[in-house]
């Protein structure tokens, strides 16, 4: 790209991207549909630093002294909650949306480090269940793919209300990715753009929710965690409705959160951040005495880092869970491809068109010579590596504030860097005491 | 036949002694004081025969396969909700979305099914002998949806490749539902099923309906039926 | 999110029992609402009293005290019976009039219900802990309609809690979520002139029908009025003076079941709630339509 001359000067509102949107919307009269989470600023965990070890505060050595990471899931009504050895879990992904390869990846990957994978809108394959020790999964609206057998085979259940990216949207495909094993999973026709529900089909509100829970458990004798998924919209009525429905598990998808494909102002213009979601979660919680005692809480969206999954944990969070990051440490927008995102109109680092199939690191595609790129071996080994170094990181950083747990860590442990931070989160602006909204 | 009284049984139990049933029983149960419970005769698996004396709640034989329920009274929301194979027949009226998502096996009304029914079926076949509610077969994807009485409107919203016959009178049709020819072959398909749901009816008496593949891939001109 | 239930006795023997026929449909739909309860009662109008049901949360409020003002403010008696932490005032002209005088006195007590033969409690607990509180089992009279609460997008609090009184021995109850209700809201109460008690989109609906009814719309009128006005999912319960009526709207997500034989009528979110009502093995059970107006009653 050249750069335009100096004197030239782009409009804030109006700058090219939005340029570009406009004219792409008159020639083509459709919403732009696209894949990723939202690419737009918003407060996030950056805004937060952790308070180290001080004079007051000791910190725990490295490797000799243990900081655990260990979380059970689900230990309210379930006979076999789950056992983590790590707090970190891999998000719903449907087979449709990922190639069967990726999928078998990110199960050899979780299985590494002792964690789970979530099954989504599109049922179970045998790869998945076959690759994953720990496989949650997906209720959704579309019921695309739902059996019995495989919800007995699972480990939990998701009830997906909604998701980050789009919260009262339902799933998207579209045709080029509905080849005959999508298709005859789904039961649907080959390359049409599937339609997806926005509601359950059989039950709408917490109260016949609660009666949906109950018929789950019966299907599948009371063994298995069930969790309820929200987007975050409002997030402390839908956490304190959710536990009150039956959930075991709560999980809170911050707008961040990741999609395969749907529109980009959904994408960009609906939900709230993961940094108030969670403190909202967790604030319902403890309201009703469960808070990391009988409900636990996983918070998605835009968790990248070691620092990331730390804060989440601190501002009240059991758990968090990945998708968008688990798909890079697999392979997605890798430089070496450089050429092949040029040939299609993109660059390493930007691509985003998930939704149409052409992936070239092989993974959000149905495309076979695509998919044969992705070794479903070596990419699994590389999320291990990615997810113990998440691991590790916050470790490190529990460990700086003497935690022996990093369920231990607490919001008392941050301090904000904006006030948007400190207001959302609610831990001190630093260097002030001040919480927006609460006073000091 | 084993009678079971939920009277004096919990939900819990009775769905647990139906569950353990082995893959090849041919066990027969009742059910007495169903009191409109709901999640009765859930997951069942085996080919057993469950017959319930009383009105169920929601979702009674959730995700049947093999077995034959029958239901001798109403049923509530989503009756053989997502069921895989098997007989479903409800001798009284069904609530809503009756035979929701439903992968096989038939499911029977012999009454009226309230709204929604069938919807998002994906194989499942249901003969109601009344007429059905709105937004019936909404979002069909597989299967055959008979109804001998009237469908409200809506009917086969969004619908896919499911196939709707109806004898009685229709209402606003849903978005990309059409009414198609009927050929020899619906009327063989017609009687086929309602022998199999065990009642009777005249096939060349009913209507066809099936999707007008409009909406298979997004064109902007459909935008008013998004 | 909640249960919703409503018994109408046609036979008039069995109006002494209506406490005890209606306790059991309200426990059974504790599930759905948890986190508190209320009944609207219809009893009492041959006295033909205007009285107005007040709530306030210490024990030892002075109710005697307040009804000694109110009749000094009225030039009327107004007599004062405690149950828990509501009281039954009685008096004065008409129902409205003893509501405002209630209204203008500041002590912090709050209006639950007014009419001639309306009277509401509702309160935060469990279903059976309500109903026990208030002595509902042991109460006479022709009908009743009740609701159980999930509290949704407002909090739990005793007035948040439903049936909502609209205008004389008018109340709603409503399982469902609205979704334009806070536009609606500002609207009557800056021009209209309606007083809230709370956020709760019921009390929104609930003053909907007051208004349209203020204008001259009789109960048919302004729930047909409510299907165009009112968006969101809901199912409605209304009590009025000789019955009561029920609404689903055009979509009809949220449940409704009737049952009726030539004793009773009656109405709940679930049909278990009806399973225990005498004569129901052989009742007529059926589910209201959407987006259509049933209502019962002797008038």
């Amino acid at each position: 790209m050249t750069k335009p001359a100096p004197h030239l000067r782009e409009s804030h509102l109006f700058d090219r991207a939005a340029i570009h949107e406009i004219q792409r919307a008159a020639n083509e009269g459709i919403y732009r549909i696209r894949g990723f989470g939202a690419k737009r600023a918003v407060p996030h965990f950056d805004d937060l630093v952790f308070l180290g070890a001080s004079m007051s505060r000791y910190p725990l050595e490295g490797y000799r002294e243990r900081c655990d990471t260990d979380v059970v899931l689900g230990s309210r009504f379930a006979k076999k909650p789950l056992h983590l050895q790590i707090p970190i879990t891999i998000a719903g992904m449907s087979f449709g949306s990922l190639s069967a390869r990726a999928k078998e990846a990110l199960g050899r990957g979780a299985n590494e480090v002792g964690t789970s994978t979530t099954t989504g809108d599109g049922g179970m394959t045998d790869e998945e269940r076959g690759h994953s020790n720990q496989l949650v999964y997906q209720l959704l609206p579309s019921r695309y793919g739902m059996n019995p057998d495989h919800l007995r085979k699972a480990d939990a259940i998701e009830v997906v209300v909604g998701q980050g990216a789009k919260p009262g949207g339902g799933g998207m495909l579209l045709g080029q990715k509905i080849t005959k094993r999508v298709a005859e999973m789904r039961t649907l026709p080959e390359d049409i753009d599937q339609r997806s529900a926005c509601r359950h089909p059989d039950w709408t509100g917490p109260d016949d929710l609660e009666i949906k829970i109950e018929e789950l458990r019966e299907l599948t004798g009371w063994e298995k965690p069930i969790y309820v998924k929200v987007g975050a919209t409002r997030t402390y009525y839908d956490t304190l409705l959710a536990v009150k429905s039956g959930a075991d598990v709560v999980v809170v998808d911050g707008m961040q959160g990741g999609t395969a494909a749907t529109q980009e102002c959904f994408i960009e213009h609906v939900g709230i951040p993961t940094l108030p979601a969670v403190r909202l979660a967790a604030d319902a919680l403890k309201e009703l005495g469960v808070h990391r005692r009988g409900v636990q809480l996983i918070v998605s969206g835009g968790i990248r880092t070691g620092a990331d999954v730390a804060k989440a944990i601190a501002l009240g969070a059991d758990a968090v869970s990945i998708g968008t990051a688990a798909l890079i440490a697999l392979g997605d927008n890798r430089p070496d491809l450089e050429d092949e995102y040029e040939k299609i109109g993109t660059a390493a680092g930007f691509y985003e068109d998930w939704q149409a199939g052409n992936d070239p690191a092989g993974i959000t595609t149905q495309n076979p010579e695509l998919e044969k790129r992705l070794d479903p071996v070596k990419a699994g080994h590389r999320l291990a590596n990615y997810l113990r170094v998440l691991t590790l990181e916050a470790q490190t950083l529990a460990r700086a504030c003497g935690k022996s747990h990093i369920h231990h860590l607490e919001p008392e442990d941050l301090q904000a860097l904006t006030i948007e931070a400190a207001a959302m989160a609610r831990v001190p602006l630093a260097g002030t005491g001040w919480i927006p909204g609460q006073g000091f | 036949m084993d009678a079971i009284d939920l009277a004096t049984t919990t939900t819990r139990d009775l769905n647990a002694r139906l569950q353990a049933e082995a893959p090849r029983s041919n066990a027969a149960y009742e059910v007495l004081h169903p009191g409109g419970r709901h999640a009765l005769a859930c997951g069942l698996t085996a080919p057993i025969a469950v017959t319930l004396r009383g009105h169920v709640g929601y979702y009674c034989a959730g995700m049947n396969q093999n077995a034959t329920v029958t239901v001798e009274g109403n049923a509530g929301v989503g009756v053989a909700e997502n069921m895989m194979s098997g007989l479903v027949r409800v001798k009284g009226d069904a609530s809503q979305s009756a035979g929701a998502t439903g992968h096989g096996g038939l499911l029977v009304i012999e009454g009226s099914a309230s709204a929604r029914c069938g919807i998002s079926m994906k194989g499942i076949d249901i003969v109601v002998k009344g007429s059905v509610g709105h937004n019936s077969a909404f979002m069909a994807q597989a299967g055959r949806l008979v109804v001998c009485g009237d469908a409200e409107d809506g009917l086969g919203d969004s619908l896919y490749e499911a196939v709707i016959y109806v004898a009685g009178k229709t209402g606003k049709l849903g978005a990309d539902c059409e009414e198609q020819e009927m050929t020899e072959d619906d009327r063989k398909t017609v009687a086929e099923l309602l022998a199999r749901a065990g009642l009777t009816g005249d096939p060349a008496s009913f209507r066809r309906f099936g999707s007008a593949r409009q909406l298979y891939n997004f064109k902007i001109d459909n935008v008013g039926s998004y | 999110m909640c249960g919703i239930v409503g018994l109408y006795l046609k036979n008039p023997e069995l109006r002494g029992e209506l406490g005890a026929l209606f306790s059991p449909m309200l426990i059974e739909m504790s599930g759905r609402g948890p986190d508190s309860a209320g009944i609207a009662v219809y009893r009492g109008e041959e006295e033909g009293a205007a009285k107005v049901v007040a709530y306030h949360p210490d024990l030892d409020f002075g109710w005697q005290a307040l009804a000694g003002e109110l009749a000094d403010a009225l030039g009327a008696p107004v007599s004062a019976t405690q149950v828990a932490n509501h009281a039954i005032l009685a008096g004065g002209a008409s129902p409205m009039v003893l509501r405002d005088a209630v209204f203008a006195q500041s002590a912090g007590v709050r209006v639950m219900s007014a009419g001639r033969s309306l009277e509401i409690y509702k309160d935060i607990g469990l279903p059976k802990d309500v109903l026990q509180r208030f002595l509902v089992q042991g109460m006479a009279g022709s009908h009743a309609v009740g609701h159980t609460r999930m509290a949704t997008e407002s909090a739990v609090s005793t007035e948040g809690a439903h049936p909502f009184n609209t205008g004389d021995d008018l109340c709603l109850v409503h399982n469902g979520s609205l979704s334009n209700h806070n536009g609606l809201r500002e609207w009557l109460a800056t021009h209209k002139g309606i007083p809230f008690q709370t956020d709760n989109d019921s009390e929104v609906a609930a003053a909907y029908l007051t208004w349209r009814l203020s204008e001259g719309a009789n109960l048919a009128e302004a729930l047909e009025a409510a299907l165009v006005d009112l968006d969101g999912f809901y199912t409605f319960a209304i009590g009025t003076k000789d019955g009561f009526a029920v609404l689903r709207d055009p979509i009809a997500c949220k449940p409704a079941v009737m049952a009726e034989t030539d004793d009773w009528v009656a109405m709940a979110s679930e049909f278990r709630a009806l399973a225990g009502l005498p004569g129901i093995e052989t009742a007529t059970v059926w589910e209201p339509r959407p987006a259509t107006v049933y209502a019962w009653g002797r008038a």
